[in-house]
């Protein structure tokens, strides 16, 4: 094998973190209990199975153990979970559960771990919560790890890895992440994962390259392949001939020589060549990647998704944990905006520390908005924060998922009563900010000339909005390609949301991941919207690209989009108007999921 | 003397992960078993697992019972516990 010339492979996933890599790869194993042997063993052997399982518990418990010590200082927060793993090693389900499988079924201690662990998983799997249904998850991780001593595998230790190389794993779980030396991983290549899952955030907010969700790759990547990683185009491709590597290699210095120009200019304003600002700010979701807002230049922040601090607890945070986050970041950004939107719960993110039934449709379930209505002890405890930072700093509010105005009527008698619960308590708040609704429902596209009499924003949430009204499912592969931003109906509605507004004489904002997408920014100038909101590492382009257009001009193309009849139509339009003069900044700009 | 006690769960999360953990600490002090009893299904309270796969949201009523009388306080402390909403209420 070794002499035989390997093939070049081209592998497509999801670019979760743009830029290229090219080096070696770094296989670590995946978690093997869906293939494991099935043994018989003889009524004589069995206490000796027993006994080899049991020490393996033991050496999972040192070396959990380990990890749990080693774990530095500003990982802390992950322990909890580890903690909870330490437990389960030794509970009775599994370690009871699998030495009653090697004595009644008389298996190899490996097989009766597999069904111990599996008959749990299925108690939990079939729960109506989500927050238990995960759990099932956990379990498997802590299985791996006595399993890893039963196979007599040494646990691959990611801290010794001793050189720069591409990690490539099945998927990588909170255990293994705080043991990765990032300084050591020139890029990430997962076989599950997606744009919004853990390494993904981290992979960006660090910068490193990172194609996830490739199904196969760690059957089809070996250690030590030359592996080349572009997490701009979602591609990977394995053992490259010298051509590719060339190729790549000039487009690995020309991505790096326009970053750098653009991130050079990327703190002044995106100003059009007749003279037309844009505000181009952040969508962020933790407090930790306003850096990454400050490094790539953002006008603002238009939209700090509120979720985090709710997600991968057991209980929920108290209003100073919230107050202290969000005051934290205001206070960073100083003059510059803040727009937070209040608890998006549901739907595609879970929540470990609510429960409620299960849904058929949790997209049109009970969530956002809707949720937070009914909730009034969180969802007062969040507006309480949020009041109490916007003291601080230029902050204002938006609520999720406006279908109808009754419900902006009931959130602003909300934030009134939370107004006044504080004001009763002395403590210091903004009692004047400034209310937004999100536009993301295609009922308040139809209604936001009445929206509008009610707030003083509306920031357009496209990601929900082509989802909804186009009936299109984001995460379901079958579909997920007549997912298109550009289709006439979108631009339509859009464009109906912005004359509202303006009739109104109120903002309005979009903060899709379609903002982000450079092809689609000359058209979103053209239907004057007054900012637009992007992941941080896409600001630095589109800025440079709306300092190459003119606003009449743009303005002129949305007139002939509207009139289009599909999107390839309004894409023709585009490339006819703009040609290549942003194909190769268009290269470099990370994709949408 | 009582060998078991009926509490109801307060705090708003049920029997989660970490509550669980709480029951467990406790009853791992005992001499003898201890129970987490619902709807006549019994979990060993010393396993997260099994009190978890009861699935006691807010609300539920269980019994904790005990199988040694010696273990009385370990009874008192799990009720209290409970009681007391894990400490989140």
């Amino acid at each position: 094998m070794a002499d035989a010339k390997e093939k070049t492979l081209s592998l497509q996933g999801i670019g979760a973190s743009p830029g290229i890599a090219v080096g070696k790869a770094y296989l670590l194993e995946r978690d093997d209990l869906d293939v494991i042997e099935k043994r018989s063993i003889r009524p004589e052997e069995i206490g000796a199975e027993i006994s080899r399982f049991k020490q393996a518990v033991q050496k999972a418990q040192k070396n959990l153990r380990q990890i749990i010590e080693d774990v530095p200082e500003e990982y802390r927060d992950h322990v909890y979970i580890l903690d909870s793993h330490m437990m389960l090693l030794k509970d009775r389900m599994i370690y009871d559960g699998t030495i009653e499988q090697i004595k009644n079924k008389r298996l190899n201690a490996e097989r009766a771990l597999k069904m111990a662990v599996d008959k749990v998983r299925a108690v939990f799997r079939s729960m109506p919560d989500q927050y238990f249904r995960d759990r099932g998850s956990d379990i498997v991780h802590a299985s791996k790890l006595i399993l890893e001593n039963l196979l007599g595998t040494e646990p691959q230790k990611i801290s010794d890895i001793d050189k720069r190389v591409i990690i490539v794993a099945h998927d990588l779980s909170p255990a293994e992440t705080t043991q990765i030396q990032l300084e050591k991983v020139k890029a990430f290549v997962t076989d599950r994962g997606s744009h919004t899952s853990h390494t993904g955030i981290m992979a960006r907010s660090l910068e490193i390259p990172a194609v996830l969700g490739l199904t196969d790759a760690t059957r089809l990547i070996h250690t030590d392949d030359l592996v080349i990683v572009d997490g701009s185009a979602g591609t990977v491709i394995v053992n490259p001939n010298d051509q590719i590597i060339t190729r790549y290699s000039e487009r690995k210095a020309l991505l790096e020589e326009f970053q750098a120009k653009v991130t050079r200019t990327s703190h002044l304003p995106a100003e059009t060549t007749d003279g037309h600002c844009l505000t181009v700010a952040a969508n962020i979701e933790q407090l930790e990647e306003v850096v990454s807002v400050m490094d790539h230049g953002g006008d603002g922040i238009g939209l700090y998704r509120t979720e985090f601090l709710y997600l991968n607890r057991p209980d929920l945070p108290s209003e100073q944990d919230l107050f202290d986050n969000y005051r934290d970041l205001v206070e960073i950004m100083g003059a510059r905006q803040v727009t937070i939107r209040t608890l998006d719960i549901g739907g595609d993110k879970f929540a470990t520390s609510v429960s409620w039934g299960e849904e058929i449709n949790p997209a049109l379930g009970f969530r956002a908005i809707r949720f937070c209505l009914q909730s009034p002890e969180i969802f007062k405890t969040q507006l309480r924060a949020i009041l109490r930072a916007a003291y601080f700093g230029n902050m204002r509010v938006m609520f999720p998922m406006i279908s109808q105005v009754e419900e902006i009527i009931q959130a602003k008698q909300m934030l009134r009563e939370a107004a006044e619960s504080l004001d009763k308590a002395g403590l210091p708040f903004e009692g004047d900010i400034e209310i937004g609704a999100m536009i993301e429902v295609p009922s308040a596209v139809f209604m936001a000339d009445i929206l509008a009499e009610e707030v003083d924003f509306f920031s357009i949430g496209t990601n929900d909005l082509i989802q909804y009204s186009m009936a299109i499912d984001r995460v379901n592969k079958h579909v997920s390609q007549l997912y298109q931003p550009l289709h006439p109906a979108v631009l339509r509605m859009i464009h109906r949301v912005v004359q509202a507004a303006k009739a109104a004489e109120i903002q309005v904002a979009l903060c899709g991941e379609m903002a982000g997408d450079l092809i689609n920014v000359p058209v979103l100038l053209g239907l004057e919207l007054d900012a637009i909101s992007m992941n941080p590492i896409s600001i630095p382009g589109v800025k440079n690209l709306v300092r190459t257009l003119s606003f009449e001009e743009s303005k002129r193309l949305v007139q002939s989009v509207l009139k289009q009849a599909t999107a390839s139509g309004v894409l023709a339009l585009i490339q006819e108007a703009y040609g290549t003069s942003f194909e190769t900044a268009a290269l470099f700009q990370p994709r949408g999921k | 003397m009582k060998m078991s006690r009926r509490v109801t769960i307060p705090n708003e999360l049920g029997l989660h992960a970490r509550a669980a953990a709480k029951i467990v600490s406790l009853a791992e002090q005992a001499r003898s078993q201890v129970f987490i009893i619902k709807d006549g299904q019994e979990a060993d309270a010393t396993s997260i697992l099994d009190i978890m796969a009861l699935y006691c949201p807010c609300g539920t009523e269980v019994t904790v019972r005990i199988a040694d009388a010696a273990d009385v306080k370990t009874l008192k402390r799990i009720a209290r516990l409970i009681e007391a909403g894990f400490g989140e209420l």
